[in-house]
């Protein structure tokens, strides 16, 4: 090429036989911490994300559980509860500063940590070197940067917990004046400093790990795997690095404003404010202009969550039905929509912020177009298992599980994506129930898909099966149980963020519904538990894998050793000939990636 | 159909990078993307808040100093003077590039001392040009210019103008760290043995992003 003449380096390395030989050089000497602490193998730190990412899942739902207590039993005293959290449960009552932080932490642990760097750290990194056909990531060196930043970043957060004001406790979104000024509330103190702090680290880790998946997938595929024969996981992990390299440098700019009007005296977001009787001097700022930076992230951010769900559910789902996933190109095309989609409609979270009405209707038109791919892709779904060979895995039980929470949570999507709706439900229980179905339960639905599907590729053993039906039935049926009842009380009128309801007879009649719901709850949390214990007896107990592919796939990943060393292939990478889906194929079950097409092949 | 590969196909069908660029290349690509969203985010803010105020200060009367010229009335003189500065850097960077392309050590390393003087001079500009307004009293919070009108202003006009200048000033500075990192490289002929000198090319695209997010804050802070 020309390119080559005038830029002068016609040796550009881009392909992985280069990182080969790197990494078998020190391949045999390396000590328990290269391998399982400083780990620069993809698998390890995919490994690593899931194991932090499962500790703040247990973290984070476990307050949930906490302030559920609350909730159910607002009358009744848990002196147990004094004493895990001592003052911020005095006489075993959850106060009100320790509600609200708890429900903080909930926000923040479950939908960055968890959801965001638990599920696109484990499965971005464990897939597609493997799935793409590629030694290691494009920068293993990054990538393992980009795993300890979120290591400190977590860190940061807990420790957040156990200062004496408490951690930050005005809302995951952290609106200012809340989050701005250290005085209006204990939580806006030094708890907010190390929340920002945290986040900021955890920018910087989305960022690495990012752009590290972006030049993988687009530099380091094997011979043959062209884009369109990539699995749809990978195809779901590209746009979610894209978009998560374009969404959260904008928060980072809001959160340094935010630094700014906290300790240099800014009115960035601060404008004629009362605190108690003091009047604040700030003036000329915007409380709103937070909102838009913080939204432009939060709302990609709901995509950054589902999209790995979405791929990880089309790839487990076809598998398991032993039919190629219907509709690869449209899969491809609503994925690349919903990415476009997802920077065009964050001010649908500030319906009832005050924001111009008539910008509010560009929002509705432009939220409620994201239903025709989110349709396209259920509708290809569920035609993938049509008239399927379906083999009920706990992974494929995970898989439709997603769908169907996905359909009951997204049609509600559509109710709130109208403002005028919005703006009567916007802070009620209906908004709880929406985004816990279509994004929180979905997406953990998505990553437990992952875990069930890819647990003998990670760890050569497989899960317990009963104990992963038991887990499958309980937290679908509990999900339903704890979140449909909450559309009902938001209708009614019953608003989110509060402590206690008893006071008012509209809200009354819901007692012993939210009784109802806060035993749920506990119950759906104790088999999570049951999860945790079975995940780990099985890395060391679990049933051994004695087969490369014991779910019959035609992906790369399970073209490697039972337990791959790094570098994923012992000898050569192997070259692709077809696309990923080559599933009950001319009489075959499955046609794995690496089978030369032959002449009298039908086209797929 | 699979044994007829067209040469489009060949770019993208695995095995080789696409656009022909290492992965080095195309990460730095993608981060200046999202720095670009960023700095987007910032200069947005800044003019979401400004055009919802009434008034704002007038920037030729704001930055009329220079250094050693005592009370002269000499509007964006100064600031024109950085930009031309910072702008020179960014045509040495290129020079450094090219040299680089050839393969000429010593070029690389004579470019690439010159962007690194043309990048501390631009940081000892803003450095002067800071101190002046903190004498003057302007600093994150306050705010001492009166509005074009004579009106009393914000400190809004102060408080975007230090942390937007200072965040473009901190990305100036990690540019001149990388540029010397670059330089110790190429004198100790790391490039040489690698074959090739990426590197600089890559610290190269980073130098002109920053040279050009400059005209974008030069434009929004001193010329409106």
């Amino acid at each position: 090429m020309s390119n080559e003449a005038t830029h002068g380096h016609p040796e550009v390395v881009t392909t992985h036989e280069a990182h080969h030989d790197e990494h078998h050089v020190h391949h045999h000497k390396e000590t328990f911490i290269t391998k399982y602490v400083f780990s620069q193998d993809h698998k390890m730190i995919a490994r690593q994300f899931l194991i932090t990412g499962m500790a703040w899942a247990i973290i984070g739902g476990l307050m949930s559980v906490l302030f559920r207590l609350q909730l159910g039993y607002p009358d009744q005293s848990f002196p147990f509860l004094e004493d895990i959290l001592g003052r911020w449960a005095k006489d075993g009552k959850i106060t009100a500063e320790s509600y609200y932080a708890l429900v903080t932490m909930h926000g923040t642990v479950l939908v960055f940590f968890v959801l965001t760097g638990g599920l696109s750290g484990t499965f971005a990194n464990f897939l597609i070197p493997l799935q793409i056909g590629a030694r290691d990531m494009a920068s293993p060196f990054l990538n393992m940067l980009s795993y300890w930043f979120f290591f400190i970043a977590s860190v940061i957060m807990f420790s957040s917990l156990f200062v004496q004001t408490g951690p930050f406790s005005g809302g995951w979104t952290a609106y200012p004046p809340l989050s701005a000024l250290g005085e209006a509330s204990p939580g806006s103190k030094v708890g907010m400093d190390l929340w920002i702090t945290s986040m900021a680290l955890f920018v910087v880790s989305s960022l690495l790990g990012g752009l590290n998946y972006i030049a993988t997938i687009l530099n380091m595929r094997t011979k043959g795997m062209s884009m369109t024969r990539m699995p749809l996981t990978i195809w779901a992990l590209f746009f979610t690095a894209v978009l998560g390299v374009l969404s959260f440098p904008v928060l980072l700019s809001g959160f340094i404003l935010l630094l700014f009007d906290r300790h240099a005296g800014t009115s960035f977001y601060l404008d004629s404010i009362y605190i108690g009787s003091a009047a604040l001097p700030n003036e000329g700022g915007s409380a709103i202009l937070y909102q838009h930076l913080f939204w432009f992230l939060g709302h990609p951010e709901v995509y950054i969550i589902i999209l790995p769900a979405m791929g990880i559910v089309s790839e487990v789902m076809s598998v398991n039905a032993r039919k190629p996933i219907f509709g690869y190109m449209a899969m491809v095309g609503s994925l690349f929509a919903i990415a476009i989609l997802a920077f065009l409609v964050w001010a649908h979270h500030m319906f009832v912020t005050g924001m111009n009405p008539f910008l509010g209707s560009v929002f509705v038109l432009l939220t409620l177009l994201i239903a025709i791919p989110s349709a396209i892709k259920v509708f290809n779904w569920l035609t993938t298992i049509w008239r399927g060979n379906i083999r009920f895995t706990p992974g494929m039980m995970f898989s439709l599980g997603f769908v169907s929470l996905f359909i009951s949570g997204g049609l509600t999507g559509i109710f709130l994506g109208n403002s005028a709706l919005d703006i009567a439900l916007h802070d009620t229980y209906f908004v709880i129930a929406h985004f816990h179905i279509v994004m929180g339960v979905a997406g953990f639905f998505g990553m437990f898909a992952g875990i069930y599907h890819w647990f003998p590729k990670m760890f050569g053993r497989f899960l317990n099966n009963t104990m992963a039906y038991i887990h499958f039935w309980v937290t679908l049926i509990g999900s339903y149980l704890i979140f449909w009842p909450m559309h009902y009380e938001g209708l009614a009128g019953m608003p989110r963020r509060y402590l206690d309801y008893t006071n008012w007879l509209s809200f009354n009649q819901f007692d012993g519904l939210n009784k109802f719901i806060s035993t749920v709850a506990m119950v759906v949390f104790a088999v999570q538990l049951m999860f945790i214990f079975n995940f780990f007896y099985s890395i060391f107990k679990g049933r051994r894998v004695t087969v490369k592919n014991p779910w019959g796939s035609s992906t790369l990943e399970w073209t490697t050793p039972i337990v791959a060393g790094h570098g994923n292939w012992p000898g050569e990478i192997p070259e692709v000939h077809r696309w990923a889906y080559d599933y009950s194929k001319d009489g075959r079950e499955y046609i794995s990636q690496t089978e030369p097409v032959t002449p009298d092949e039908k086209p797929h | 159909m699979a044994n007829a590969v067209s040469a489009n196909q060949k770019w993208w069908s695995g095995g080789r990078s696409p656009f022909n660029v290492e992965y080095g290349k195309l990460m730095m690509w993608y981060f200046l993307m999202s720095d670009a969203f960023t700095f987007g985010a910032f200069l947005i803010s800044y003019g979401s808040i400004r055009f919802a105020t009434n008034a704002w200060p007038d920037p030729n009367h704001v930055f009329s100093s220079f250094p050693f010229m005592g009370h002269t009335h000499l509007p964006l003189v100064f600031v024109s003077l950085m930009t031309f500065i910072l702008i020179m850097s960014s045509v040495t960077m290129v020079l450094a590039v090219g040299a680089g392309h050839m393969k000429d050590r010593k070029g690389v390393i004579k470019w690439m001392l010159w962007t690194i003087l043309g990048g501390i001079a631009f940081l000892s500009c803003q450095a002067w040009e800071w101190t002046h307004l903190y004498h003057q009293g302007a600093w994150w919070g306050s705010n001492p210019f009166l509005n074009y009108d004579n009106t009393q202003s914000t400190t809004n006009f102060t408080n975007f103008f230090f942390t937007i200048t200072g965040f473009h000033g901190f990305h100036v500075f990690s540019g001149v760290v990388i540029n010397i990192i670059m330089l110790i490289m190429a004198i100790n002929g790391t490039f040489d043995r690698r074959g090739h000198y990426l590197m600089i090319e890559k610290a190269g695209l980073y130098w002109h992003f920053v040279d050009l997010v400059w005209v974008f804050v030069f434009t929004c802070f001193y010329l409106f």
